[in-house]
């Protein structure tokens, strides 16, 4: 295994993009991501995407990307690992680069969510969790997250104000970021009073429906340091792991196993402990999920994650910044991009590329957090400054 | 829904059959091929439960297009012994009543309805103790 950078990263405003098809959505950050890079091809391409036929009657994204991008004939592969799937299309390209099978190629990730209605939406996203003995009895996204919430509530005293202050926190980051969806404040009052979803969880404890693509490059860091101007960002660890698709069947109802195993494999191979983590971006479908995150990541201890929200510690003044970029919360969540924007946000706040209102002071070293259904697949990777 | 889609799960969702692993004892539901706990690929057949404690639960307000007609709805996880946990809607009860910890014994109830013509699905809903 050799070493691999982060050369060029691109990602489009998201939002509900009604005059854009998902040939065109992918193509515009990849299109971008070669322009931040200096060059104008790769060798291969993964495309994060959880389901394009669902929402939008398109499948064989693998010829879709590079042929609008006009990078035919360069080899495409759709990576699929539901809302998880961008995080594993840029291990998948990381995988290739770091095998020395190839030295430049692409990460994208692309989800066209509003081709559907609401209800086509719920639907499409409930393909997550498992069809039989999950959806078939009626439970909903929200609704497995709120029964986490519930559970974590009640075993660790949990408040709701502590939930909604994830959503606070996090739209006061996506307000200052110009890619984001929905770029407005709330208050603490405003969560806990939206549309009831499934009980506790409510419209603004949710992640919003999104169009959107991201794309990345990832280079040997030997031919990195050729190619960039730019801080070269070096991937420095990364992990993935499965947990049981039914969220009854896992042996604790709120605590994120795989997001906690996932993470000890990538500080193993980066040789660092959480403490040595500058910020972190990570997968906030739901409130709850920030908090349970954080917990299986170390940022806090285990049943602490709401009173250290409620304490600022993952605020971007905070000892631990925690999605700076928003997060799904606010800057949207076309599911098959999520992971892989979280990896622009990485390189970007490495980098120091943004502006001044939201550029973190302390960024040498990022986390990137992505999870698929209720947490049956979490995927982790470490970036860092060189 | 097709037929056989449905079909193949009624073992679970009317006799609520279960596999026991042969050399560890895990219980299994539904059925699986190997077990988790040792590996193992041999069972014998049994059934879980039908009562058990509501371990966590939620109302689901906003539901699947399936669903549109009977929400609000209460759905909850019910630990039934054996560590098996299952997910099912609680019925003839009051979302205020829900609690964690609260008896519920399960009950054979027709689940989602496919439009006038289409199947009627059953399983398995709990209802108080
Ligand atoms: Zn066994």
């Amino acid at each position: 295994m050799r070493d691999v950078a982060v050369i060029g990263v691109g990602m489009n405003r998201w939002g509900e993009l009604w005059n854009v098809a998902i040939r065109d959505l992918l193509a515009e950050s990849v299109l971008k991501a070669l322009d931040d890079a200096g060059i104008d091809s790769v060798e291969a391409m993964y495309i994060g995407c959880m389901t394009s036929g669902l929402f939008t009657d398109q499948e064989h994204l693998g010829a879709i990307g590079p042929d609008y991008s006009g990078i035919c004939p360069v080899p495409g592969t759709r990576v699929e690992s539901a809302c998880a799937s961008g995080g594993a299309a840029f291990r998948a390209a990381y995988m290739h680069v770091a095998s020395g099978t190839a030295d430049i190629v692409m990460a994208a990730g692309v989800e066209k969510m509003t081709d559907v209605d609401g209800g086509g939406a719920t639907f499409a996203l409930a393909t997550a969790a498992d069809q039989e003995y999950e959806v078939y009895n009626g439970i909903t996204f929200p609704g497995l997250y709120a029964m986490m919430a519930n559970h974590h509530m009640n075993k660790y005293g949990t408040t709701r104000d502590q939930l909604a202050q994830v959503s606070v926190k996090n739209h006061a980051n996506g307000y200052n970021n110009e890619l984001a969806q929905f770029r407005m404040k709330v208050t603490l009052d405003q969560v806990k009073n939206s549309v009831m979803v499934a009980d506790p969880m409510t419209l603004l404890d949710c992640s919003p429906i999104t169009d959107g693509s991201a794309a990345v490059i990832l280079c040997s860091l030997d031919k990195a340091k050729e190619i960039t101007r730019k801080r070269v960002v070096k991937v420095v660890g990364s992990g993935h792991a499965s947990d049981t698709i039914q969220l009854a069947q896992r042996d604790d109802l709120s605590y994120l196993k795989s997001t906690e195993l996932a993470a000890k494999q990538a500080l193993d191979m980066a040789g660092k402990k959480i403490t040595d983590i500058d910020f972190a971006e990570v997968h906030d479908c739901f409130s709850i999920a920030e908090i349970m995150v954080i917990e299986a990541l170390g940022i806090a201890k285990v049943g602490k994650g709401g009173p250290a929200t409620m304490d600022g510690v993952t605020a971007i003044d905070g000892m631990f910044p925690v999605n700076p970029s928003g997060g799904l919360k606010s800057k949207g969540h076309p599911v098959g991009a999520t992971g892989v924007a979280q990896i622009v946000e990485l390189t970007e706040q490495i980098r120091g590329d943004l502006d001044k209102n939201r550029q973190l002071k302390k960024a040498n070293i990022g986390l990137a957090q992505n999870m698929g259904g209720s947490g049956a697949s979490s995927v982790v990777h470490i970036l860092e400054g060189v | 829904m097709s037929a056989p889609k449905y079909w193949r799960e009624m073992a679970q969702r009317y006799r609520f059959e279960a596999a026991k692993c042969k050399k560890c004892g895990k219980v299994l539901f539904p059925p699986r091929l190997a077990c988790p706990a040792c590996k193992s690929r041999e069972f014998e057949n049994t059934r879980i439960n039908d009562k058990g404690t509501i371990e966590t639960y939620t109302i689901v307000r906003i539901p699947p297009s399936q669903f549109t007609d009977e929400a609000p709805y209460p759905v909850a996880i019910v630990n039934m012994g054996d560590n098996i946990r299952i997910l099912c809607q609680v019925a003839d009860c009051e979302p205020e009543e829900l609690k964690i910890g609260m008896p519920v014994r399960l009950e054979f109830r027709k689940i989602q309805q496919e439009g006038k013509s289409g199947i009627l699905a059953y399983g398995y809903k709990c209802v108080p103790e």
